[in-house]
């Protein structure tokens, strides 16, 4: 049957096949990287030590920089909200959107997005130099295994800070949109907090505890896979840093649409 | 240690081909080196020497052939015992390899703590003893990898190979970057450590006086397969055209 399909036909339908393999090839590597980093979690030997020292890498370090975030937005989604809800009369509403806007949504993507920029990059960038100088290889000949010494504490502290840092993100965001409504937009203060604690519920903040958690899995994943598969010299830790960070923006992105969807059917 | 019978080579390498995609790097490697002694394989760069040494290391799986140490199958060993293996290796990678969030002395007792900070006092004892036998003092325990030289940092990952007492060590280039005088020092270094230690030595290099003093024998890697091996007082008068124009260094000859 090859001869009724022109040459140039099969090259086409290749040059679509090979970019689809790719990408599956790709996924399955993911898959199987992830799968590795949660079995050699489970198993010894531990490294408590190490896994204290991401955690204050991932999570301390990171609290400035989310910090700053957070206010800055919950000031200004405020102020949004109160422009145009004052279009038709509903800037009444300010506290209640700032509550939802931060706790659902906002802050779980910022603080995602702002950690992933630190972090994920910093991971990848760290792993990307110990392949290229051999220090992977080195500790593996010393018996010890990358995974549980280097991947599995980074992975699993970003899991636990990004939570945390969600929930301090959320107070301070939802504090900024008060402090703007209290000092510049002239809302009462008693009523905007009555209002704020009515609408804040168990729900969204759940909400905002597992996309964090979910987002904090893609920022460990992403840096430490594309941080051990670096190739070729200080480009290939370049390029290493500059995959993590894209694809974990993405990916959190993405993920954090298919949570909402999924959440508020 | 497990008794080994008599007449086993300490490393057996039986037809090893390993490839990268379309890309043969070793096409049926064959090479037996025996309990104490010290081994270089040579060949210019792209030829497989790493990777040769990386599949002894169990650092990648050879696509076919057998990789056996004390007689015991390198090639698919499972975690465990593959770390019991690596428990005889010991290797000196060519940039040092040294972890630079490390103080030395955490470098140097890597392999017997696996990081842990355990018995700090004894390690650092240990970490001094170690430097000593590569000829550095113990002012350096806390300094960091990069405010070392290159030379120093050699000798620092050679004290860091040795520090578990390894039956078999690895030297990748153990010269390449270093002033001839340094380069010299690391080989009369690595010939004292090896003939002190009664270990088994496999040294890669292109570095033909390095290869002369180090090893007892030598053995030519060419287009993925050892082509020539032989003691080394042979070395100049191998009659296989390769090796010489190889070790004479000329741009003329089969070798392109």
């Amino acid at each position: 049957m090859t001869e009724s399909f022109p040459a140039s036909m099969l090259a086409a339908f290749a040059a679509i096949g090979r970019p689809v393999i790719g990408v599956f090839a790709m996924f399955g590597r993911i898959m199987t990287f992830a799968f590795t980093a949660l079995v050699r979690a489970v198993t010894p030997p531990y490294y408590p030590a190490r896994f204290a020292a991401q955690l204050m890498e991932i999570g301390w370090y990171s609290l400035p920089v989310v910090g700053l975030t957070a206010i800055f937005t919950g000031s200004a989604l405020a102020q949004q909200i109160y422009t145009g809800g004052s279009r038709f009369d509903a800037s009444s509403t300010v506290p209640a959107i700032v509550v939802f806007g931060m706790v659902r949504e906002l802050g779980p993507v910022l603080v995602g997005l702002m950690v992933a920029g630190r972090v994920a990059s910093a991971m990848a960038a760290e792993l990307g130099t110990m392949r290229v100088t051999e220090q992977l290889d080195a500790l593996t000949t010393l018996r010890t295994d990358a995974f549980r010494y280097l991947i599995v504490p980074r992975m699993a502290a970003a899991v636990i800070a990004l939570p945390v840092m969600v929930l301090i993100a959320n107070s301070i965001g939802i504090m900024g949109g008060y402090l703007l409504a209290i000092y510049k937009l002239g809302f009462n203060s008693a009523s905007y907090l009555a209002t704020t604690r009515k609408f804040l519920q168990a729900d969204d903040i759940w909400m905002a505890v597992i996309k964090a958690a979910v987002f904090g899995f893609i920022i460990g994943l992403m840096g430490c896979y594309n941080g051990s598969r670096t190739a070729g010299g200080a480009a290939g830790v370049g390029k290493a840093t500059t995959d993590a960070v894209v694809s974990a923006f993405i990916l959190i992105l993405f993920s954090d649409l298919v949570i909402t969807i999924v959440a508020l059917k | 240690m497990a008794e080994v019978a008599k007449g086993v080579p300490k490393i057996k390498l039986t037809e090893v081909v390993k490839r990268f995609g379309d890309k043969t790097v070793l096409d049926g490697v064959n090479l037996s080196i025996e309990p104490g002694e010290s081994v270089a394989i040579i060949g210019g760069s792209g030829t497989g020497k790493s990777v040769t040494l990386k599949c002894i290391l169990g650092l990648l799986k050879p696509d076919s052939g057998s990789v056996t140490v004390d007689g015991e199958e390198v090639v698919g060993a499972r975690g465990r015992e593959m770390s019991r293996i690596r428990t005889k290796f010991g290797m000196l990678f060519q940039g040092g390899a040294l972890f630079d969030s490390m103080p030395i002395w955490r470098n140097v007792t890597f392999g017997l703590t696996q990081g842990r900070m355990t018995d700090t006092a004894h390690m650092r004892r240990v970490a001094e003893e170690n430097l000593e036998r590569v000829g550095l003092k113990a002012d350096i325990l806390n300094l960091r990898p990069n405010e070392l030289s290159g030379g120093m940092q050699k000798r620092v990952a050679l004290a860091r190979a040795i520090a578990p007492r390894p039956e078999i060590i690895f030297f990748d280039e153990p010269t390449t970057g270093l002033d001839p005088i340094r380069a010299d020092m690391i080989n009369d270094l690595i010939t004292s450590l090896v003939n002190d230690l009664g270990v088994t030595a496999l040294t890669i290099t292109h570095d033909m006086v390095s290869a002369r003093k180090i090893a007892n024998r030598v053995a030519m890697l060419y287009n993925g397969r050892i082509i020539w091996h032989g003691p080394r007082d042979r070395l100049y008068d191998s009659g296989n055209p390769y090796v010489d124009q190889f070790v004479q260094g000329r741009a003329d000859g089969p070798i392109r």
